[in-house]
Parts: C-alpha cells; structure tokens; sequence
C-alpha cells in the first residue's frame, strides 16, 4: 500500500530499521510511513518491540540503530539528539511519564514550549503570555489549572500524567506524534477526553501513529492503516477492520501469519 | 606582585570572579607569635580587653590539635606561612565614600556589589570586606535612624566597646575548637550588627567578603545581637581570586537573639574552588553559631555552598529560651576535586524548643560531600522537637555522598525524626525532559534547582535567583 502515489511528502519515513540494546536485537527490519493527515495504529504483544520503535524515533540513548533508516521531512534523523528531533516537530507520549521532583509542571510546560517556538522562529512567551496559552490548551484535556503548580507528573494519577501528555502534545504543535499506550489505565470517561484531545490537535497536516492493544482507543480514533507487530517486525498491514478482527481473534491468530512466512 | 601567581589557562573554567585587584597593599611579616598579635591589635587601636581576648585565644589555640575527624583529605596547613593581616593602603581617615580608592569601588562594582551613593543597591545595605579589612558601610545613616548599628567590627571596638565586650565569644568561645581559637587570636574585621528592642531592620543587611591576596588568610568575625523583640535578615556573599595555591579562610559567626527575636542568616558562599585537578583553592574553616536565648527567639541559617576546596562548616543553633526554634536549610554542592563537609548541630536545651533541618547535597565530578549533624536533647528540653531531612544527589559515577547524622537524647518527652535519601539523575528523567525539546545541561539544572527547591524557597527572593544561577554556571560541563 506503501507503494500508492501520494500527493504530498511523507513527515516519517522508517526504513528497514533494525536496533538493539545490550547487545540485544529488539527490532528486526521494521519499514513505516507516514503521510500527513494519516492516523496509524501500531498493536502486538507486549515485548514485540512497540514502545522501542517509539523510544527509537524520539532518540533514546540506551538504543542502537543497527541497520536501516529514520527520516524525518525528508531528512535523516538518525544522528540528532532528543531534543533536537523535538524542536522539530516529533512528539512521544509516554507509556509512563517521568516524575521530576521540584520541577513545577508550569516552568517545564513553558521551557518546553518556548524551545519549540525559537526552532519555528516565533516568539518566546513570558510566564503571563505563557499563562494566557496553556489556559486554552488545559480546556482541550479538561485538566484543571492547579495540576500547573504541582512538580512534574508527581502524585499525579495514572489519568492525569496521560493526560498532561496530551497537553504538552497541544501546546508543543507536534508534525508527528507517537502515543505509546497512552489508553492503558484510562476510565472510559477519561478515555474519551484524551481521544478527543487528540482529534482536536491533530489537522490534515499532521500524522499520528497511535500504539495501542485495545479497540476502544480505536473506536474513538478510527485509524487508516492497522500494523500488527512481533518479534521487532510488522508482521501485518490492514485498515481499521485489521484491529477489529485481532480483536476478536487475539494475537494467537496473527502467529499463524508468522509461521506462514 | 600576586599576578604571577594566577592560575593559567582558565579558560574553561566558568569562574567568574577570578581575578585580581592590582593595589598596593599593606601586610605584615608571615607567620604567627605574640608579637604578631600585639601588632594586628596595635594597628587596629584596639583596647586593652580585646588583646588580652586575643592572647588568651592564642595560648589555648597553641595547646589545640587542627581536628582531623571530617572526612576530608589535604595537605597540612602551614600556619606560619600566612600571612594574618593585609590591608590596602588608603588615607588614614576616611571621612566619605568619595576618598575609597576607585580601585576598590571598581572591584566590588565588578562583583556586582556597587558601593557608590549613585549606584548602591536599594533595600540592601551593604559592609564590604577587602581582605583584613572594612571598606565601606552604605546606608548607615538611614539605619541610625531605627537606632540600628551596622558597621565593621573593627569600628564597633572603638565605637560600641561596651556591646563587644559583653557578647564577643559567648556564643563560640576562643576554646571550642581549632580554628575558633585561630580565629579569636587574629581576627581582622568583620560585620557588626545590633537591632534595638522592638525594631524590625528596615531592610536586609549584607557582609560581602572578598579576599583579594593570594598569600594572606582572612579571618573575619561577625556579631549579629537581635533585642527582644527585634528582626533582621542578613545576607553574606563570597568570592576570592583564582591562585594556584591554597588560602586559609578561617572565620567566627556569632548571633544572639532574645526574647521574640528573629535572626535569619542567608550565605552564598563561592570562593574560589580550585581547578578541575584540584589545585588552588580556598579552605573554608568556619565556625558559626546562633545562640537562641530569649523566649520564643528564633534563629534561622540558610547556606548556598558551591565554591572552595574544602569546606569545613556547621551552623549551629543552641535553644536556650523556652520555645525558640532553630532552622538550618542547606544546599552543597560540589564539583571536580572539592570536598564539603558541612552540616548542623541543634542544640536543645530549653523545653518545647522545635528545630528544622533541611540539608541538600549534589556531588559531581571526582568531589566528595558530607553531611555531619549533631540533634541533642538536653534534659530539660521535655515537649521538645526536630524534623531532619537530608537528601543527596549524585552526579555521574565518581562522585561520593555521606550522612553523618548524630543523635543524643536525655530527654525521653521529645522527638527527634531523621529522614535521609540519595537519589541519582536517572536516565529516563533526562530523556523525558529532552524529549520536551529541552537541551541536556539544561535538563540537568532544572532537576538540580528542582531538588534544592525546598531550601531556596527559604532564601530571600534575589538570593534565590542568584543561587539557581550559580548551580547551572558550577555544573557546567560536569555531566554526560
């Protein structure tokens, strides 16, 4: 499907990407693009190589890129450190979002948001300017304003860290966003305001790669590509009635796709 | 002249106080007798009480041994290769600001300390230390009119002799230990400050040390007495050229408060640290100590350690008066080749006193950084209380983090809670920030200033600013 013109660049490009760590190969020739406006639903095993892919393309430093290629708009990213690749529009949220004792979530939203700006030659905002911004974004997850003050996703529930991850992914305008798990451990209720926090920041322009083990997610954000994942490959590409069928038949049925290759 | 003696290629070094005043200077021949003594007293025109203080000081000083229970580790000092008293040369009088040699004005205007009427800071006044000796006192006449005194010790010898010789070492006497006696036997100058009964100080007065001679110590001495009543906070900064060779700096704090009075002491200390091998530097040996002894008086310290070889330091609290309290907040930290070896002692003596300890320590580089504290109940000290925490940080693997706390208690009717923790920049931290777009060093220092969060909270508010600052500038380069 990958080989169907498009009519404008793909923002990723994963090319026959393969990583360790330790010594240890995780992801074994792993391909992916993304074109703007698609939404891709990653699903596997826990341990299949999933949350790597993401920790990969964000820069983690404990992975090797073995083999193959990451791009980036066109350019390879392989070399750039994290903060780098996310001044320039690519954006993880995390499965489980750091704590950072005494850092108030405020000054590390603003620093955050202000190096993204200064890549995108805008103007840095001052704490007043920065308030006014993030007022409107914490409507977009329904969070309220006293999580600000409170350091970094600390004592914050496992609701309340997705959901200041969708808040640092309004505010930082990401051209890419990879949601690792972001579902796990949500209500429905607060399901619903994280998925359509989502829908909202995202635009034609942007791609979204969703990971994911649930339909539910996908219920909310109907993706256009489904890729099924093990053992560090993808071993499946569909569209969305892909989720829909491994939900119904689990991931015993896709191993059977395994041993047919 | 000392010029010579400056460390080369400092250009890494991010340092920024490093350089050298180029003044003449009087000194005095090296080592250290009597007759030395006699001549530091002499030049200072000091009365017969005080010298005696100093000789006494000085015969106890020579039957003491330099204590070697810190862990710490360096060379042995060679108390005859120093010198105990230099002074810029100046007119002898001074009458205004306008006869200071402008070469001093200039270097304390580059340390951001401006003396001048012009230029001088509002809400701060400030007595300035060059070396042995008291530059210049601003806002003295505005003070004088709340009928606080704030001048150089060596001015409240001569002007206010009764106040000196009734509280100069009651609070640390000339024999409590090694370099307490040292300094009794050849302190120079200092500040002196005394807030009448009932009066709040009208603005936060500041001691700013600065050594300038590579050869000479500088042993200052300050007395702070707060009346019942009274309030003050005092601010003290250092900073000392670089030199490839070691410099004493021995100095005496002694604060009273009494009944309902409030002392708050906030220091950034930033000597000269020495060079990424551990060469030059200053040996901070310092003795402070607050001496609560009206009711309900309260004595606050709250310290910013980041420069010096070593460090040698205990702000301490002694809670005489029926429900004082005693606080003591600490940040140290230590890069390269430094060691600190700081921390408090409380001191419970009166009933319900309450005590508050809060000590950060961040170790990077090679260095090595102890927490020592003392908490005692003393038997009448029933109904009393201490909370303790002490968290270390380290930065890369070669650093080394202590906790010596020490706990004595005769009272069985009080309470004494310690909580320790050391915790390491952990990967996933860094990464998380990173990925938010912020760059490395910078993730570093906002996690830093993060874990000091609860003792710059407790500085006063430019103090504060100044020390985030400072921690970013010292960490440099020191992790990765």
């Amino acid at each position: 499907m990958q080989s169907k013109m498009k009519e404008s660049d793909p923002i990723l490009e994963v090319e026959n990407l393969s990583a360790s760590t330790d010594n240890l190969p995780i992801l074994k020739g792993v391909s992916l693009t993304v074109y703007p406006g698609e939404i891709h639903a990653i699903m596997g095993r826990n341990g299949c190589g999933k949350s790597t892919l993401s920790k990969i393309i964000a820069g983690h430093p404990s992975y090797n890129i073995t083999n193959g290629d990451i791009k980036f708009l066109g350019e390879n990213i392989n070399s750039l450190e994290p903060e780098e690749r996310s001044q320039s529009g690519i954006f993880l949220g995390f499965q489980y979002p750091i704590e950072i004792p005494g850092v108030s979530n405020l000054e590390f939203l603003r620093v955050s948001t202000n190096a993204r700006r200064k890549f995108l030659n805008k103007e840095e905002l001052d704490t007043f300017d920065f308030e006014e911004l993030v007022k409107e974004k914490l409507e977009i997850v329904k969070m309220d304003h006293a999580f600000l003050s409170r350091s970094v996703n600390q004592g914050f529930s496992g609701g309340e860290k997705k959901r200041n991850e969708i808040l640092q992914m309004a505010l930082l305008e990401p051209k890419i966003a990879i949601l690792d798990e972001t579902d796990s451990g949500l209500d429905i209720d607060a399901l619903r305001i994280v998925a359509s926090g989502i829908k909202k920041i995202s635009n034609a322009q942007t791609g979204i790669i969703l990971i994911t083990h649930y339909q539910r997610l996908l219920d909310e954000i109907k993706p256009n590509y489904v890729h099924v994942m093990s053992d560090g490959q993808i071993i499946k590409t569909g569209d969305s009635d892909l989720a829909l069928e491994l939900e119904e038949k689990g991931y015993e049925w896709t191993d059977n796709f395994i041993k047919e290759t | 002249m000392v010029n010579e003696n400056l460390v080369k290629d400092v250009v890494k070094e991010p340092y920024k106080y490093g350089f050298v005043t180029d003044i003449e200077t009087e000194k005095i021949e090296k080592g250290l007798n009597e007759d030395i003594i006699k001549l530091i007293s002499q030049k200072k025109e000091e009365p017969k009480f005080l010298l005696d203080f100093r000789l006494k000081a000085f015969k106890k000083w020579q039957k003491m041994k330099e204590p070697d229970w810190a862990a710490l580790g360096y060379k042995k000092i060679d108390y005859q290769d120093i010198i105990y008293y230099s002074a810029p040369k100046q007119k002898e009088k001074i009458s205004s600001l306008d006869e200071v040699d402008p070469k001093l004005l200039e270097t304390f205007d580059k340390l951001g300390i401006p003396l001048t009427e012009q230029k001088k800071l509002t809400n701060v006044a400030v007595d300035a230390v060059f070396d042995s000796v008291s530059i210049a006192t601003t806002f003295r006449e505005e003070l004088a009119e709340h009928g606080v005194i704030f001048c150089s010790i060596s001015e409240a010898v001569k002007n206010h002799a009764d106040l000196i010789e009734k509280y100069l070492g009651t609070v640390v006497p000339a024999s409590d230990n090694y370099f307490a006696a040292l300094n009794s036997a050849v302190f120079s100058d200092g500040s002196f400050v005394y807030i009448p009964k009932g009066v709040t100080c009208p603005m936060d007065l500041s001691s700013y040390f600065r050594i300038n001679s590579g050869d000479s110590g500088q042993f200052e001495r300050t007395l702070i007495i707060a009346e019942e009543s009274s309030s003050v906070s005092y601010l003290e900064g250092c900073t000392a050229p670089m030199f490839d060779t070691n410099t004493l700096h021995a100095a005496v704090v002694e604060l009273i408060a009494l009944d309902d009075a409030s002392i708050k002491y906030s220091t950034v200390q930033n000597w000269y640290a020495g060079d990424e091998e551990g060469i030059g530097g200053i040996f901070n040996f310092v003795t402070k100590r607050g001496k609560c002894l009206g009711k309900r008086s309260k004595i606050s310290w709250s310290q910013v350690e980041t420069g010096s070889a070593i460090t040698w330091k205990y702000p301490s609290c002694l809670l005489l008066g029926e429900e004082s309290i005693g606080e003591f907040y600490s940040v140290a930290l230590t890069n390269n080749l430094q060691q600190a070896d700081t921390g408090t002692k409380m001191i419970h003596i009166g009933p319900k006193t309450k005590s508050t300890i809060v000590s950060k320590g961040i170790s990077a580089g090679k260095s090595k950084n102890s927490y020592r504290g003392l908490v005692k109940m003393g038997t009448k000290a029933t109904g009393s209380r201490n909370y303790s925490q002490c968290d270390s940080m380290l930065i890369g693997d070669q650093a080394s983090a202590n906790t010596f706390p020490y706990i004595k208690s005769q009272q069985p009717n009080s309470e004494i809670e310690h909580e320790a923790s050391t915790c390491r920049i952990s990967e996933d931290q860094l990464f998380y920030l990173q990925s938010r777009g912020i760059e490395f060093e910078e993730a570093v220092s906002m996690m830093v200033s993060g874990f000091c969060r609860d003792v710059f909270n407790q500085l006063p508010m430019e103090f504060a600013a100044e020390a985030d600052k400072l921690l970013a500038l010292k960490l440099e380069g020191s992790v990765g």
